[in-house]
């Protein structure tokens, strides 16, 4: 498994060597093209999958997302820890995670990352920190906290970063997890990923006050809000935040805005919002603007066209993986519950 | 002699004497806890490890699961049954199922203490008995310990042994004393014989032990042995100490302080009836609680009480029943 700045198929050069400041810009944004390539190609592809009826559950899509995912997690040591949503695809893949497990588990297939026993809502990878995607909105929140608080009576150096969406910023776990992190001062980066709609209703007309980032700011939890589709600005933000969290500051707030570009699900047509929304909205696509980006600063279409070729084959291969793959073995719906009782079912 | 809640501190500080990684939390701790089962603790362990809280029990809950997936054993401490309903969804759909959803990564070892039981007046929101609940949940341990010596040797047992637990000590024993060897070591799941007898079985956990116990010497003087069984654990519950009992009695009766419909007892009864029958002299019995909410003045709140007389009219007409078998 690789952490996102280690992820293979980066490898460029622009069309000016010799302006080295440019060349850094190009190299981490170039970065952030390859994981946000990954999350877009693994999405569409978990989309045909479920349509093809290989992946049986509900899957919850992230594009229009990956800025998000890829612009925070790029700050991140391996051994620092995230807790993410039901929609929590991107967030896993930009902490390194292996598409090919993943893509397994969401097929319910031996070898996914749990074993094909969690599917989309449960992936986890404890080695690289991811500690669970969440079926239960708001329920990550006190799980990071619980996790920086452990960190923090280890007296190891580590953050926890936990996602979750706007419609999560009504349920009460959400005010306890902040009070609790602000009062412990814990190492806790709160993302709330805005985007717009708390499954198929549109979050401001039932969310009272100004949203999320003076909920944080009440608190008296620093709190910044930005363009959750600009990736550099979100990588900039993000590294001033994770190195105050690091150095001892207790826990920041990031509330960034973006859109869900995609249904709730993926079984979801979305016809409660309006086609020309949507269509707006796709102006506005972190992974467009991303290589419009890159464009500009002078990297080559081949080396571009590169990038996603490396992540649509690797997506592309895990498919295959996952569609190769065995079923689980029938006795681990009985393993992994509790040692204490073991073998009394019934 | 030491107290049933002495007992219990005893346990807790012993375990963090010997894990670092074991902590507890909870609202009140530092002066003690809301009964006192973690006076002087704080004094001890300071307040990193003794951690008071906000009242948040869905993040005292919550943030144990994270604490556990991140390497800590926590003691979480919900202060009454009826306020880890705040705590559902972290205690039923996080500790209880991370492990297994996560493909077994990570195990999520902690204790979530839970006083149940009547006391003085507590009325509808702090008397209940809703250890059948968690029994229900596939992923958590349940303990009800009835004596001091248990209760310090099932808390020890519990912080060790790595899976979620739900521990509901009565808030009525808090002040029973008994001897507490410090070598007293019970293993999880292992039912004790309170008292022999012959004639019937009664299987019963926490309080009503002590209720059982006082009914059995009751029918000894009116020439009834009675067995009483003493479950310790719920889940998992000890179906060879229960069935080897059935087979030298060959009449039971379960009883419990939670509300009877649904409740454990309904478990058991019916599991030895699949197991038991051609041991069996007569029906099975349970004795829990009406389906009403527990009442504040204390006549009503007695309505809700299994009492000794009523195990003992129980046992007298299981024992006046003899099934003629072919």
């Amino acid at each position: 498994m690789l952490q996102a700045n280690e992820r293979q198929g980066i490898v460029l050069s622009t069309a000016t060597p010799a302006h080295g400041r440019n060349d850094a810009l190009v190299a981490r944004l170039g970065q952030h093209y390859r994981t946000m390539m990954s999350i877009r190609a693994f999405e569409e592809t978990a989309e045909a999958a479920s349509k093809e009826g290989l992946v049986k559950g509900a899957i919850h899509l992230s594009i229009g997302q990956e800025a998000v995912a890829s612009g925070v997690c790029i700050n991140l040591r391996r051994d620092d820890m995230i807790a993410s949503t039901h929609r929590g695809h991107g967030h896993t893949i930009a902490k390194g995670a292996d598409p090919a497990a993943m893509m397994k588990e969401l097929f319910g297939r031996e070898g996914g990352n749990c074993g094909g026993k969690g599917g989309s809502m449960h992936i986890a990878d404890f080695a690289i920190g991811m500690l669970g995607a969440n079926g239960v909105v708001a329920a990550g929140l006190p799980i990071a906290v619980g996790a920086a608080h452990a960190a923090k009576l280890q007296k190891r150096d580590v953050v926890s970063v936990c996602f979750f969406g706007d419609g999560a910023i009504n349920r009460g776990p959400f005010l306890e997890a902040l009070n609790w992190a602000q009062i412990y001062k814990l190492p806790v980066l709160f993302v709330c990923e805005d985007n717009q709609w708390a499954s198929t209703t549109r979050t401001r007309d039932l969310t009272a006050g100004d949203g999320a980032a003076v909920r944080g700011a009440a608190m008296g939890i620093a709190a910044a809000t930005l363009d959750g589709n600009d990736v550099e600005a979100l990588d900039a933000a993000a590294a001033t935040l994770i190195a105050e969290i690091r150095a001892g500051g207790g826990p920041r707030f990031l509330h960034v805005h973006t859109y869900r570009l995609k249904g709730h699900t993926a079984a979801d047509a979305g016809a409660y919002r309006k086609a020309e929304e949507v269509q707006a909205k796709w102006a506005e696509d972190p992974v467009a603007r991303t290589r419009a980006r890159l464009a500009a600063l002078g990297l080559g279409e081949s080396a571009i066209a590169a990038i996603e070729t490396a992540a649509r084959d690797e997506i592309a291969a895990s498919y295959a993986a996952a569609k190769a793959a065995p079923w689980p073995a029938l006795d681990q719906a009985y393993a992994h519950i509790q040692d204490t009782g073991f073998g009394q079912w019934r | 002699m030491t107290s049933y809640i002495d007992a219990g501190k005893q346990a807790l500080a012993e375990a963090m004497r010997g894990n670092p990684r074991v902590v507890a939390l909870g609202e009140d701790l530092g002066r003690g806890g809301v009964f006192g089962q973690y006076r002087g603790l704080q004094q001890e362990f300071g307040p990193e490890r003794i951690i008071d809280t906000p009242i948040s029990e869905a993040t005292i809950m919550g943030a144990s699961v994270g604490m556990a997936l991140a390497g800590q054993i926590p003691v979480v401490e919900l202060r009454f049954s009826d306020f880890a309903l705040c705590a559902v969804d972290e205690i039923v759909n996080q500790a209880a199922k991370a492990r297994f959803m996560f493909g077994g990564q990570a195990k999520v070892p902690c204790v979530i203490r839970q006083p149940m039981g009547m006391w003085r007046s507590s009325a509808a929101q702090h008397s209940q008995s809703l250890e059948a609940w968690w029994a229900h949940i596939p992923g958590l341990v349940v303990i009800t310990p009835s004596t001091p010596a248990d209760n310090y040797a099932l808390l020890k047992a519990a912080i060790a042994c790595g899976d979620p637990v739900v521990y509901s000590e009565h808030k009525d024993l808090w002040p029973l004393e008994g001897e507490v060897p410090v070598d007293h070591r019970v293993a999880i799941g292992k039912a004790r014989v309170a008292r022999e007898g012959r004639d019937a079985t009664i299987v019963t956990w926490s309080k009503t032990v002590h209720v059982a116990l006082k009914a059995a010497e009751a029918a000894a003087a009116k020439g009834i042995e009675i067995e009483v069984v003493d479950l310790r654990t719920l889940w998992p519950w000890d179906r060879d100490a229960v069935f080897a009992s059935v087979a030298k009695t060959g009449r039971l009766l379960v009883a419990h302080e939670a509300v009877q419909v649904a409740g454990f007892g309904g478990e058991i009864a019916a599991t030895v009836a699949e197991h038991c029958d051609d041991a069996l002299k007569a029906p099975v019995k349970r004795l829990g609680a009406p389906r009403i909410p527990i009442a504040y003045s204390p006549p009503l709140e007695d309505q809700s009480r299994v009492t000794d007389a009523m195990v003992l009219a129980a046992v007298a007409s299981l024992t006046s029943h003899s099934r003629m078998r072919k």
